[in-house]
């Protein structure tokens, strides 16, 4: 059977999964909508938590990232997931113990103030719909590669799946299918780096075969290194940025993803304290499997794209070849008319341009593995983006009707009244992040990686501070926030858009890259809400109470309004 | 429970967390990043030990130690009976 038919088999049995979880958990009051009634298993909400986070930017585009900048590469692996570190010892069990729905929600109520519980809601919509809208693009681009139908046709298919389990199951739906996500899409990531890993070192574990030999016995590591001395690129091994900026970037991604409001609200979905410290561990224990995969998948699939390409005839080079050049996402220009390619670090000799971003999905196809193993690559890699956009879109929901319309706007509308905002708001979230996956504005890409110096610069601190200082008053709060994600919005507009007269790689502050700049900009909340506390009124009695309460594991009870 | 039973939990809480925590910073920035260089030196079978940190090593100490916590705080919790059932 072709690829083609395959990939409809199985993206047709994994839908049919997800839309049949979403019918038999369908959401029926706020509690089941924004926390799935609060009654999740611990290791379901592992699962749920694991494909929660792992986007289409882990399944797609990490492997190719580490593939082509090689020990750059590792500020993502170990960004991504050091991240949960923190999660699990300074968060998860306290907002749990607090337990309300959103973060917006502790925000407001533990820094006692409406302004707050805004600003908030402000950073949550942010970081929520610049990640949002990188989901549905890969949605799109799944489809058109491997079902040929038009980009945007698959961009629309993927808003209808998510609108149907996301508007009836709220977080309940999105959760069971989550986990089914997480089985599809783990499957699909690790049957191609088993197959692979053995077909170059004999050793079934890609961890392992990763340290491993080739067949004339030397290690693929060093073999790579002499592959890229002899090219003109720099070592595999050794890095070109800087180590204050690997550093920087490093920590940014870690207490951005601590900062994540769709990442939060899952432990909001366990019973007990105890619960929300086992599923931090789940989670990043089933992220781990993928993420300790993702740097073997690099270098095997680096390897096999150079001696496969490198200086061989044009006309002779596989099939995978030419059907990615069909996308337009390899180029291969004959500049010195010898017929061969000749990849090379040198651009005025270099002919060809590979986009990162097939690396994870052309790999099975260079490596000759059969047809229903490129094809599960697919269905892995839409599980991933739906799992992801489902998450995000319930924290816009829920920032709409509950933070805004519920807290704020009109306190006494009714629990029926409430599910049919957070279920309209849903559809609107949908309908916009639809839109921006048919016409990506240029910032979309350049913001994903940035929503994580956004959410480490406003909520990291806020929420940090909240449980560890009794001190921490609403003053210092507010404007900590204020100025961390101002302080980043700011850096990041003047050098990726270019404005407030923009700059080059020359005037970066100090040679900090903008995405390491969110490191910057959460030390600067954390300095201005400590000052500014410290000359202005202590919190209220109250206040200081929920907080000696929060610490305390026992009597967690259930999530109330 | 009184009150300074729970000041005592908090601060053996604290040491827990400065405990781990240390660690995660020493697995993660120190190990694969200020001295990635210095440990690329040593090798571990087909590894440079400095870029299996950063591209493995971290990971697996990163799962531990959530592990650990959740041991850890389970038994503070019990011997202070703040544990639910």
């Amino acid at each position: 059977m072709s690829i083609q038919v395959w990939t409809w088999i199985l993206v047709g049995i994994t839908f049919t999964l997800y839309i049949g979880i979403a019918i038999w958990t369908r959401a029926g009051s706020t509690k089941e909508f924004y926390v799935a009634g609060g009654g999740v298993s611990p290791l379901a909400n592992g699962l749920a938590t694991a494909a929660d986070w792992m986007s289409a930017a882990s399944f797609i585009s990490m492997a190719g990232l580490i593939s082509f900048n090689g020990y750059d590469g590792s500020v993502y692996l170990m960004g991504w997931t050091g991240g949960y570190v923190l999660l699990a010892l300074l968060l998860a069990p306290y907002l749990r113990k607090f337990g309300k729905f959103t973060v917006p929600d502790f925000i407001g109520d533990r820094y006692y103030s409406n302004v707050a519980r805004s600003v908030a809601v402000f950073c949550a919509l942010l970081v929520s719909f610049t990640y949002v809208a990188g989901q549905m693009r890969g949605v799109g681009l799944v489809f058109s590669r491997f079902l040929e139908v038009d980009i945007n046709t698959g961009v629309i298919i993927g808003m209808v799946i998510v609108l149907f389990y996301a508007v009836l199951g709220g977080m309940k739906g999105i959760t069971y299918t989550q986990v089914a996500q997480y089985c599809v899409l783990i499957f699909a990531f690790m049957v191609p780096a088993i197959f692979i890993s053995i077909q170059m070192t004999g050793n079934p574990i890609p961890q392992l075969g990763f340290g491993g030999v080739d067949e004339n016995g030397v290690y693929l590591l060093d073999k790579l290194d002499g592959l890229h001395k002899e090219l003109g690129f720099s070592e595999y091994t050794s890095g070109s940025k800087t180590t204050l900026d690997v550093f920087l970037i490093t920590a940014a991604l870690m207490f951005g993803t601590a900062g994540l409001p769709h990442v939060i609200v899952r432990f909001f979905t366990v019973k007990r304290v105890v619960d929300a410290r086992k599923s931090a561990g789940w989670a990043l224990l089933f992220i781990a499997i993928l993420y300790t995969t993702a740097p073997a998948i690099a270098l095997f699939a680096r390897t096999n794209l150079i001696e496969t390409v490198s200086n061989q005839e044009y006309e002779k080079l596989p099939e995978w070849f030419n059907n990615w050049e069909k996308t337009g996402l390899i180029k291969f220009d004959d500049k010195n008319n010898d017929g061969r390619v000749q990849y090379v670090a040198d651009a005025s000799k270099n002919e060809l341009i590979v986009d990162k971003d097939i690396m994870v999905l052309a790999n099975p196809e260079i490596a000759g593995l059969p047809n229903w193993v490129i094809a599960l690559v697919a269905a892995g890699a839409l599980a991933a983006a739906l799992s992801t956009a489902a998450g995000l879109l319930l924290v816009i929901s829920a920032s709409v009707s509950h933070d805004l319309i519920k807290k704020m706007i009109n306190p006494n509308i009714s629990e029926k009244g409430e599910l049919i905002a957070a279920r309209l708001s849903a559809v609107v979230a949908v309908c916009v992040a639809g839109y921006f996956g048919i016409n990506p504005p240029d910032f979309v890409a350049a913001t994903v990686a940035l929503a994580f110096g956004l959410a480490a610069a406003s909520f990291f601190p806020a929420i940090v501070l909240g449980i560890f200082s009794k001190r921490m008053n609403k003053e210092g709060a507010i404007l900590g926030m204020t100025v961390g994600i101002l302080l980043m919005l700011f850096y990041m507009m003047k050098f990726k858009f270019d404005w407030f007269g923009g700059g080059t790689k020359e005037d970066w502050w100090f040679g900090i890259s903008p995405e390491g700049f969110g490191t910057v900009a959460m030390m600067a909340n954390f300095i201005v809400s400590i000052i500014v506390s410290r000359f202005t009124p202590a919190p209220p009695k109250e206040v200081i109470e929920i907080v000696a309460n929060i610490r305390i594991p026992s009597g967690a009870g259930e999530a109330t309004h | 429970m009184s009150n300074n039973q729970e000041k005592k939990y908090w601060k053996k809480n604290l040491k827990y967390l400065a405990i781990l925590l240390s660690i995660w910073f020493l697995v993660s920035f120190v190990f694969g990043i200020l001295l990635v260089d210095e440990l690329n030196t040593i090798r571990l079978g087909g590894f440079k030990l400095g870029f299996w940190f950063a591209q493995q090593g971290a990971i697996y100490v990163f799962v531990i130690l959530i592990f650990v916590y959740i041991k850890l705080m389970n038994k503070l919790d019990k011997e202070f009976g703040f544990n639910e059932k």
